[in-house]
């Protein structure tokens, strides 16, 4: 136990470093994650007739929520992972005593440490634009909905780690992501809430993990809170679901690996 | 002229001759493309299915800015993508030496050099959206003629900014991502620029000309706008292309090769 805390400080620490050297590339990822806030301005123009069941304000909280954790959920670690494999470099870390998926899950945690300073500073700003949508969440909703984002992004960390393994098995494992992404796109409540969908398409989809990503902890964040238990369990569900997967993935592919380029 | 019509026909046809060789992944992006479209459609028959309609935009107005958004988006897989994101490889390498040495303009060898099928499944998707909301607002050749010109000029415009961005790569290696930002930002471009608040409109007109590249055309195949919008589509992207290639060179004297 012991052990694994230091494991965890030193990764921490050396991936942190690593982020920091870089700030201007996290600055430009940070703005490169501007969707959520351009639907925002669509949405509030929308909402001022009160054709939807949500208001202006509610819609400028909403997403600025979404942007947040959409920030804090950022996951990539299929390119690389894609990349280490057809390029051989797995090998070496296959050798020392870390599973490597350790290695990725540090090195995201410590990126967001580095990213959230800036996002929050993107969040300061449209509230200039929008002072009336200022908001605190309550002490409740707020430690459940930061629950519900480390959650989501172990979440969103495992499925992407699973279909990276597919890499084991072809090039182009990225291609499953991309589809991948395009679901989690449309239907997490990236381009809106899930509220204002129609009621069978929201039915359905809340039997996906994808709500789960965003719209689940962004509605925590704003006090419009969900059925919470059952958002918890579908998390934990779909998070073990997919480690089961990739766990026998893992096995079935390091046979399948030839370690190319070694 | 005639020297890089002859080039441009072999850097493409080896270029697809590359790509050829990984035919499924014809299938894997046209179904990527398919599920974007789908997922496109949806988001913009969420505004609509209550009733509500952007400012002066009906559902299949609506749906020809789509269609150009991914007619555009298309060109960019195709051309912007492969040569302009891949100009950072060359700095950091050092290869750019080598292209800097041949006897044609190295704007056009890094903004010519491959084309990628793989933008086709989103242009064919984009007209055929097109094709859609315009016949069902009757729309007749005549005035999807009209709207290539603000179109090439759109692209024009996208052409030379992404360069533009692609160019601060002599300075900042490290920032290959600089182009992702714009990305995100002409993301906007899908719907037209009137559904909008005020500060995004004049952001996405004035900052990053977003627009122009689908918002103007689409208006012009309507038959709205006028000439004014016209004629400062075919301004801005006559200035930005004169600007991106001094910009260029401007760029190249602060250029000193990798590892040495």
């Amino acid at each position: 136990m012991q052990k694994a805390l230091k494991v965890a400080r030193v990764m921490l620490s050396v991936y942190y470093a690593y982020m920091v050297e870089y700030r201007a590339e996290l600055v430009f990822w940070v703005l490169s994650g501007t969707f959520p806030l351009i639907l925002m301005g669509l949405w509030v123009e929308a909402a001022q007739g009160d054709q939807f069941d949500l208001s202006p304000t509610d819609l400028v909280r909403y997403f600025l929520a979404v942007f947040l954790v959409r920030q804090f959920t950022v996951v990539w670690v299929i390119w690389e992972f894609e990349r280490e494999v057809v390029e051989g470099r797995l090998s070496p870390y296959l050798l020392q005593p870390v599973d490597p998926a350790w290695r990725h899950f540090f090195s995201h945690v410590s990126e967001r440490f580095a990213r959230l300073p800036f996002a929050f500073l993107l969040v300061g700003l449209f509230l200039l634009l929008y002072p009336y949508a200022a908001w605190w969440p309550r002490l409740d909703n707020l430690l459940l909905g930061l629950l519900a984002t480390v959650l989501a992004f172990c979440l969103r960390f495992v499925m992407q780690y699973t279909f990276a393994l597919a890499a084991f098995w072809t090039e182009r494992a990225s291609a499953l992501e991309q589809f991948w992404f395009l679901l989690y796109t449309f239907l997490s409540g990236m381009v809106a809430p899930l509220s204002l969908f129609p009621d069978a398409v929201r039915e359905v989809v809340l039997w996906t993990p994808f709500p789960y990503l965003i719209y689940f902890p962004a509605s925590l964040l704003i006090n419009r809170p969900e059925n919470v238990v059952r958002g918890f369990a579908a998390m934990i569900l779909w998070s073990a679901l997919f480690w089961g997967l990739n766990r026998w993935l893992w096995r079935r592919g390091l046979r399948q690996y030839s370690g190319m380029g070694a | 002229m005639e020297r890089y019509w002859k080039v441009l026909r072999l850097f493409w046809s080896t270029a697809i001759a590359a790509e050829l060789e990984y035919r499924l992944n014809f299938l894997v992006t046209a179904l990527i493309s398919l599920g974007g479209l789908a997922g496109s459609l949806f988001g913009l028959f969420l505004f609509y299915r209550t009733g509500y309609e952007f400012e002066g935009w009906s559902w299949e107005a609506a749906l020809l800015v789509l269609g150009l958004f991914t007619v555009l988006q298309g060109f960019s897989a195709m051309v912007l993508i492969p040569n302009l994101n891949k100009i950072v490889n060359q700095v950091q390498q050092g290869t750019l030496d080598f292209v800097l040495l041949k006897p044609i303009s190295s704007q056009f060898w890094l903004s010519t050099r491959i084309i990628s099928p793989w933008g086709l499944p989103d242009v064919v998707f984009g007209l055929v959206m097109i094709g859609y909301g315009g016949s069902r607002l009757g729309l007749g050749w005549a005035d999807y003629g009209l709207a290539i010109l603000p179109l090439a000029l759109g692209a024009i415009t996208l052409y030379s900014l992404w360069f533009m961005l692609g160019a601060t790569s002599i300075w900042f290696v490290k920032i290959y991502n600089v182009t992702e930002v714009l990305r995100g930002l002409l993301e906007a471009g899908r719907f037209p620029i009137a559904a909008y608040p005020v500060a995004y409109r004049v952001f996405f007109t004035f900052v990053v000309p977003v627009a122009f590249l689908t918002t103007v055309p689409a208006q012009t195949m309507l038959g709205q706008g006028g000439r004014g919008w016209l004629l400062a589509s075919a301004l801005l992207a006559l200035v930005l292309l004169v600007v991106a290639n001094r910009f260029w060179r401007f760029a190249l004297r602060f250029y000193t090769s990798a590892s040495s």
